[in-house]
């Protein structure tokens, strides 16, 4: 297992252990041992099809692992019903690369979705919700529909909604893909507050330079996946 | 005018957290209220169809026992003799509550219509016909027709059952078709529901997909689609039932209420029926739907 950054009294937000993720013949990840600590910044790099966004998957309960042991929150998944995972995914933030929002409604509806899902009322927290929008830069943009939106909009606003429950856990898939340098840095800003704040991050990227950045702002692991296998990166990184 | 009264029906429901997921419009969304609406139609003249054709039964039912009838059959020179001795025996018979025997004018009109008017009673052999009304407790039928039979040759008891007796059975298959024909529309639109259920499911399910990575609950996701086709399905209903009743208002009455015909339709508190059809199909619709949603859920990840 690769080791642990900080203390395994507590457990870990994410806890992996000879986990294999198969399809059909095809064995995508094989032998996972990986233990991630609350508060830790972590980059899951590789090359494109490595298996990172499969990774995530299993870490927020969308896949099963075909072998070995997962567990989220010091949770079995095995041992989780349906209700359980879904208490499970509120605890966790998630943005994808395409984003993935309802179309049909605006900014503000979207970002608030988890809010709603989680039985609260956005419209108790309208000022802090706004506040949060401001953070990302889209407070001009909350009755935009998210078609209308750029790249770069389009990733905030999945920032704003992946936190807007403060989860404990962060997970990216290539957030950065699709916008600009700049707007990359902003981005990763923004998920180093969140990480000064406690919050664990897991962020999926293949851009090197982003990760040199972080690294050098903040305290991170780089996690490597290659051939469906996970090594600590080199120090090259 | 349906898009208003959708909008009314969803404001007195209440817009739920999780009803605006779901697209307000779609290609299944105006076809649901559409079936519905024909379904409902065709309900509400089903069960237009039972309760009449169930009130006519129970009309001819009464009247099965509610009167009879002697034929005094004879020459002219005993007609008058067999006539007098029936008329004793009905006076005499317990349960017989009245007899009458009918006039001339009154034959005429009965035989009017098959025979003509101006009919010469003197010279054409026309049996006397007495009218036979039962008591509480009514008479022993067969027993009195046996013995103006034995007693009075030529004299004979008719209680009408021959040919009332199967219209009651006949109107009792109708009112049961009309109940099955009910099941089935329901059936059907239980089916139908189903199918619009699957297909906006289908329809929606990035929507699913992105709520269900945000941690919704089964029960939240399947609250969207249940209240919205439930709702659809409701208000098409409302229209149709409301189209046929109206239909029905406007069917004329027929002009004579003892004969074998009888108004289609409801009538006093059989009104409530049309009422309920909206309910009972937003009520399929609300089953139908929930079971399909959740089963859907459940069989994905």
């Amino acid at each position: 297992m690769l080791p642990a950054t900080g203390t395994t009294e507590e457990p870990g937000v994410l806890d992996l252990s000879s986990v294999d993720y198969a399809y059909g013949d095809a064995m995508l990840l094989s032998d996972m041992n990986v233990r991630m600590e609350p508060g830790g910044f972590y980059f899951l790099t590789g090359p494109s099809g490595a298996g990172k966004t499969t990774f995530l998957k299993l870490c927020y309960l969308d896949l099963v692992p075909t072998s070995g042991d997962l567990l989220v929150f010091g949770k079995r998944r095995e041992a989780m019903d349906r209700d359980a995972i879904a208490r499970t995914r509120r605890r966790i933030g998630i943005i994808h690369q395409d984003c993935q929002f309802i179309d049909h409604l605006n900014v503000y509806d979207n970002v608030t979705l988890p809010l709603q899902v989680a039985g609260r009322d956005p419209g108790a927290e309208r000022a802090s919700l706004t506040e949060l929008l401001r953070w990302v830069g889209l407070d001009h943009k909350m009755t935009s529909l998210p078609p209308q939106l750029s790249g770069g909009e389009r990733q905030r606003a999945a920032l704003a909604r992946a936190v807007i429950t403060a989860p404990d856990l962060i997970l990216a898939d290539e957030p950065t893909g699709n916008v600009d340098w700049e707007m990359s840095e902003r981005l990763l800003s923004l998920l180093i507050e969140l990480n000064q704040l406690g919050k664990t991050i897991v962020l999926a990227t293949h851009d090197l330079p982003l990760i040199r950045s972080a690294k050098a702002r903040v305290r991170t692991r780089v996690l490597r996946l290659k051939g469906g296998e996970l090594r600590e990166a080199g120090a090259d990184l | 005018m349906i898009r208003q009264l959708y909008s009314a029906a969803a404001a007195l429901a209440g817009e739920g957290a999780s009803d605006k997921v779901v697209p307000g419009t779609g290609p299944a969304a105006w076809l649901t209220v559409f079936v519905a609406a024909v379904m409902g139609f065709l309900a509400v003249f089903s069960m237009a169809l039972a309760v009449s054709t169930d009130r006519l039964a129970e009309r001819w039912s009464a009247d099965l026992g509610r009167v009879a009838t002697v034929q005094v059959t004879g020459t002219p020179d005993t007609l008058d003799a067999l006539t007098d001795a029936t008329m004793r025996i009905l006076e005499e018979t317990p349960g017989v509550a009245f007899a009458r025997m009918l006039s001339d004018e009154e034959q005429a009109a009965l035989l009017e219509p098959w025979l003509g008017p101006d009919l010469p009673f003197d010279t054409l052999p026309v049996p006397r016909l007495i009218e036979v009304v039962p008591g509480n407790p009514p008479y022993d039928v067969e027993g009195l027709g046996l013995r103006l039979a034995g007693e009075l040759p030529g004299v004979r008891l008719d209680d009408h059952g021959r040919w009332r007796a199967p219209l009651v059975a006949a109107a009792t298959r109708i009112r049961t078709l009309g109940y099955v024909a009910l099941g089935l529309i329901a059936a059907a639109t239980a089916a139908l529901v189903v199918l619009a259920t699957r297909s906006t499911l289908a329809t929606n399910a990035p929507v699913i997909e992105v709520l269900r990575l945000l941690g919704a609950r089964d029960a939240f996701i399947a609250r969207a689609f249940v209240r919205r086709l439930t709702l659809r399905t409701g208000l098409g209903a409302v229209v149709g039932a409301s189209l046929a009743a109206s239909a029905l208002a406007l069917v004329p009455a027929p002009p004579d209420q003892s004969g074998l015909l009888v108004d289609l339709g409801f009538q006093g508190w059989q009104w409530i029926w049309p009422i309920a059809v909206p309910f009972g199909a937003a009520f399929i619709a609300f089953w139908a739907t929930r079971q399909s949603t959740l089963s859907r859920l459940r069989g994905s990840m």
